[in-house]
């Protein structure tokens, strides 16, 4: 499941690099340029890939950290 | 009243909430050092996630996202917004819960204290202040210098019969900023403001003053957007206002077509300047458990989102509203806001931006402290012969310090601050494999790391050098006909050289080893 959720992190860095709507004006629902709404969706889509990832693949091991504070610091 | 007095009277009421706000925060002082730089790890989910949003959205967030649309049309929120919200929370995922953990178990409370510890090098955190500190300086800058900006803006036409706040063209007739609270006092009451709350209610102080400002700029953005919108577009329905306001925009703006693909490309690095900002990495060790991070990783595109596209649209909607030229960029919402709006409702924006600027700033200040007592005096004078409210106290005279000097290059009025941000930004991101290389190579070496400094600066410097010392501010890199961003390479010299001077030299010992890796 991680290395399908990291895969689909990488489909949105190269799905960012939207090449084909660089010239289209077309405007979405009326009022919002399409160049505009493809980068809404991409940040919509960073937000559900991110939600899936801190709950299908959160290092669960970091949270059981104990404190030691100030201890180990090199000086 | 006039319109300007009232403006005024608005932001002076949002700063005296805020320093309310900091006199609060202040009561929960505990007196103790790690109380007052990290909160004591108390901050949950909710507060971090403001916080740390607050902090990455700067003055650019709502009055350069206009300025910048209006300039260059949408694709300034791919450039900016959207690819900042993959990497951010790539960032917050990858970097700040790893360093959080090592954070809480080893009590660092600054990036050189983790550097020092894991590479086994005093050196590396002798290099690293003063580049890390000179790198933060003009983010300040950019934060100071814009407020006064701002509020003499908003503020022209309140006195024009005082001489302290005339502001003449060079004929002697009023220029637009007559009138209104000069640059150097907006300034100075920014600055007077943030340093009382971080002064006095340290880490947590900023935490709660950063949330407080953060759903204050995000709520009267929303509110300007849609007042804007009904405005320009002027029709009866909220949705057909939007569809009159953006159907007269040109094809210029409403696609890229200007716009370089390689530069597009190539600013993707740019957002990993968050791995290596110092001030984001005080507040991720404020969090109360690594779990507090998941509602940042998650919201944080989203965040960007509801901040940006609507800017970016007030942005394009004002290349058909006759700005006039005096006006510049970055000014297009103030003279929006001030030309169609109530002067309440811009008075309110005015402390929406402010907020957007302070919530940056304080968390700078109290970074740039932190290091200050850590690395160089608790280091080198050792931490048993200085007490925790001594520290307390060092941290904050230099803050103080900061702050002063921060002013006085303020007053200077270096014309090309903004440049100089993207530049700061770049040598920030050209670290960011540093870090990663610490947390995730166990090969990474002493040596290597230092390579790997020296390269960022030897290389900055050079192309910064080229650029003119930012004097051009649209300077990019040709290679074979494409447009490339500087930061590209001077993150491939650092890369380079940290990864060949680390496999020809020595990691750190097994047991160093065996505390950052495991066994």
């Amino acid at each position: 499941m991680k290395t399908v959720l990291w895969i689909l992190i990488a489909i949105l860095i190269v799905a960012h690099q939207d090449f084909w709507n660089w010239n289209d004006g077309t405007l979405v629902l009326g009022f919002i340029p399409i160049g505009l709404a493809y980068h809404m969706g991409i940040s919509l889509g960073a937000g559900i890939v991110w939600f899936l990832m801190v709950n299908l693949a959160w290092p669960k091991q970091l949270d059981e950290v104990e404190s030691e504070e100030s201890t180990e610091v090199s000086s | 009243m006039n319109p300007g007095q009232i403006r005024l009277a608005i932001i002076a009421t949002y700063l005296l909430l805020l320093l309310g706000l900091g006199f609060i925060a202040s009561r929960s002082f505990s007196g103790t050092k790690k109380d007052y730089l990290l909160a004591s790890h108390s901050i949950g989910p909710f507060l971090l996630l403001m916080s740390v949003f607050g902090t990455t959205m700067t003055a650019f967030a709502l009055v350069g996202s206009t300025g910048e649309a209006f300039k260059e049309g949408i694709g300034v929120y791919g450039m900016l917004a959207s690819s900042s919200g993959i990497i951010h929370s790539l960032c917050f995922f990858v970097i700040g819960v790893k360093i959080y953990s090592f954070g809480r178990k080893y009590g660092y409370t600054t990036q050189i204290q983790f550097f020092r510890d894991r590479l086994e090098s005093d050196l590396i955190g002798v290099l690293l202040f003063p580049i890390l500190v000179g790198l933060v300086i003009p983010y300040l800058l950019i934060g100071v210098m814009a407020s006064g900006t701002v509020i003499q803006a908003m503020t022209a036409g309140a006195f024009p019969d005082w001489s302290s706040f005339a502001a003449l063209k060079p004929d002697g007739t009023p220029s637009p900023m007559h009138g209104g609270v000069p640059t150097w006092l907006g300034s100075a009451a920014i600055c007077v403001v943030v340093l009382i709350y971080v002064f006095f209610g340290g880490m947590r102080g900023t935490a709660w003053a950063n949330a407080f400002q953060t759903i204050v700029f995000m709520v009267l953005g929303i509110v300007t957007f849609v007042s804007l919108a009904n405005k320009i577009g002027g029709q009866e329905t909220f949705v057909e206002s939007l569809k009159a306001a953006s159907s007269q925009v040109a094809e210029s703006h409403t696609t890229r077509s200007e716009m370089s693909t390689s530069k597009f490309l190539t600013y993707m690095l740019i957002p990993l300047s968050v791995g290596m900002f110092p001030h984001l990495f005080q507040h991720w060790l404020t969090a109360k458990s690594a779990r507090s991070f998941k509602l940042s990783v998650v919201c944080h595109p989203l965040f960007i989102m509801i901040v940006w596209a609507p800017c970016v649209l007030i942005g394009i909607w004002a290349t058909t509203q006759n700005i006039p030229p005096v006006v510049s960029a970055n000014g297009v919402l103030a003279f929006l806001v001030k030309s169609k709006l109530s002067t309440w409702l811009a008075g309110l924006l005015t402390a929406g931006i402010l907020a957007a600027i302070m919530s940056s700033l304080d968390s700078q200040f109290l970074c740039v402290g932190s290091m200050f007592t850590n690395d160089i005096v608790e280091h080198y004078i050792g931490k048993e012969r200085l007490s925790d409210t001594a520290q307390v106290w060092i941290a904050r005279a230099f803050v103080i310090l900061i702050v002063a000097v921060t002013y006085w290059l303020s007053l200077k009025g270096y014309k090309s601050v903004f440049t100089l941000g993207v530049w700061c930004f770049s040598g920030f991101a050209s670290l960011f494999p540093l870090v990663f290389a610490a947390l995730y190579w166990r090969k990474l070496t002493a040596a290597g790391a230092l390579s790997a400094v020296l390269a960022m600066v030897g290389s900055w410097l050079y192309l910064f050098r080229d650029s003119g010392w930012g004097a051009d501010t649209k300077y990019v890199i040709n290679v074979g006909g494409f447009e490339i961003m500087p930061v590209v390479a001077i993150f491939m010299c650092t890369l380079v050289a940290m990864v060949a001077t680390s496999l020809m030299t020595s990691p750190p010992s097994e047991k160093t080893l065996a505390k950052f890796f495991g066994s």
